[in-house]
């Protein structure tokens, strides 16, 4: 992809660093994915465990910011090592904070399920929003590690179906509680845990977005969506 | 590169070719050098960027078998004619070198010698003059009681200021620096740097440095030559931000050779 530096050591570093962020990426996808298994069956053990890795995906962050601090004093990275360091440093923010909300959803299904009364199709009503935003995350580490701004901005379309989705969940699941008042405990808990979902999504796109600045040297967050349209450069 | 043109250009020079007897070592350089602005020129060794910064005051016209072909139009002229007054170009276009080089007399007249070539100033307008210069280097108040101290006895960084002091007092247009802080410890580089952007309130700059931090701090515009060619140029941030050209990105992230 990129040309290697005159220094070996340059290269390692931000291959080391570039590996523990796919690792961390990996760690989180799994958390996801083991918190909606126990959201969908109620299965206890594995929402003990999305927390437990919670804390490991914490000291990955710690050991990243400290490692890309580290990566800046000694090299004064510049270009695009300078974008990829900025990026990074970003990234692990958005992958920790994708690793509290599967954590949120986690505690949520434990409570859902231990409290036995369940009484909306609950796992139903989130299925289309959770595959969605699992691709999503899978995609945009995808793009991290492979620097491919074309498939980020695809990506960042996909939030705006996602956030498409969480609204009718919400309107639908409102339904049910003015129906059934007996349901509104568990349609509750089902609402937390498509925010949560909604929220991993934003946070994959943000990560689609850094892409796009580590590739382009263009900033489009906060932009319109029309600006995303644009056709990729070619590099 | 839009933003350029709404500054004012100095110096635009255009198909320049340089050459050391035979060996050409500039191929058709087109670059603007705006006024009061610092311009960096960056690349690896015999890239040419020295050899392009002694143009634009001749320097190069004191070697026998060295000449450049093109244009560098100055204050409306192409000052690579012939019939160009060397002297007052050199006193409106001054230049500084890697090695600080004080003349082996006293400080007051290392700043004094230059301003007596062109003018003719009574001893209190020449102490005011010098006095002026060392405020402007940053040098007065270290040597303003030594002033008839030999220049020699300097530190290395002050030495350097002395030079930039002695540049400045002829009162020049723009100020070549070449690599004027590749012998000098951190502490005097900063120095130098702190002066550089002193001194583009009323100068134009134009600074070689092999040091790319430098020019990343210092520069408002960079220039990136590779073998005698000017690869890239561009706003400073720009192009340690997000250089258009690869090879320009490898150079400055250290991908280079």
């Amino acid at each position: 992809m990129m040309g290697e530096h005159s220094s070996k050591q340059y290269d390692l570093d931000l291959e080391a660093i570039r590996s523990k962020v796919l690792l961390m990426g990996g760690m989180v996808e799994t958390q996801f994915l083991d918190a909606m298994t126990c959201f969908r069956i109620g299965n206890l053990e594995r929402a003990e465990r999305v927390m437990r890795d919670d804390d490991a995906v914490n000291q990955l962050e710690l050991q990243l910011d400290d490692a890309c601090s580290h990566l800046i004093v000694r090299r004064q990275p510049a270009a695009n090592d300078l974008r990829t360091i900025m990026a990074t440093i970003k990234v692990i923010t958005d992958l920790e904070r994708i690793g509290d909300e599967a954590t949120k959803i986690a505690r949520t299904a434990k409570a859902l399920h231990s409290r036995g009364a369940v009484t909306v199709n609950h796992y139903e009503m989130v299925r289309g929003i959770a595959n969605a935003t699992s691709d999503m995350l899978h995609d945009a580490l995808d793009c991290f590690a492979r620097n491919d701004g074309a498939q980020a901005l695809q990506l960042i379309a996909q939030d705006a179906i996602i956030d498409h989705e969480f609204r009718s969940i919400m309107r639908n699941l409102i339904t049910f509680m003015m129906e059934d008042p007996r349901t509104i405990s568990a349609a509750l808990d089902t609402m937390w845990v498509a925010k949560a979902i909604e929220r991993i999504g934003d946070h994959a796109k943000n990560i689609a977005e850094y892409v796009i600045y580590v590739v382009e040297g263009r900033d489009i967050r906060h932009s319109r969506p029309a600006a995303t349209d644009a056709e990729p450069s070619n590099e | 590169m839009s933003q350029e043109n709404s500054k004012r250009k100095i110096i635009e020079i255009s198909g320049l070719n340089f050459f050391y007897g035979k060996t050409r070592s500039l191929h058709n350089v087109n670059l603007d050098i705006h006024e009061k602005q610092v311009t960096a020129f960056i690349g690896p060794s015999g890239c040419g960027k020295s050899t392009l910064l002694r143009t634009l005051n001749r320097m190069y016209d004191l070697y026998p078998g060295q000449r450049a072909e093109g244009q560098i139009m100055y204050r409306g002229r192409n000052i690579l004619e012939s019939n160009q007054d060397l002297n007052m170009l050199r006193a409106k276009v001054g230049m500084v070198f890697q090695k600080p080089t004080p003349f082996p007399m006293s400080i007051y007249d290392n700043i004094a010698f230059g301003v007596r070539l062109y003018e003719d100033l009574s001893k209190g307008e020449m102490d005011e003059r010098v006095e002026w210069a060392l405020k402007k280097a940053a040098l007065w108040t270290e040597v303003k009681d030594k002033l008839n101290k030999s220049g020699l006895s300097l530190s290395g960084g002050q030495q350097q200021r002395l030079c930039i002091a002695r540049g400045v007092a002829v009162k020049p247009d723009v100020l070549l620096l070449d690599e004027p802080t590749s012998a000098l410890d951190p502490i005097s580089t900063s120095k130098v740097e702190e002066l550089i952007s002193e001194l583009k309130q009323d100068y134009t700059i134009a600074i070689v440095t092999h040091n790319m931090q430098q020019a990343a701090r210092c520069s408002d515009y960079t220039a990136y030559m590779y073998l005698g060619e000017l690869v890239e140029f561009g706003e400073t941030d720009q192009i340690f931000m997000n250089p258009a050209r690869k090879e320009t990105q490898d150079y400055i992230t250290g991908r280079f050779g």
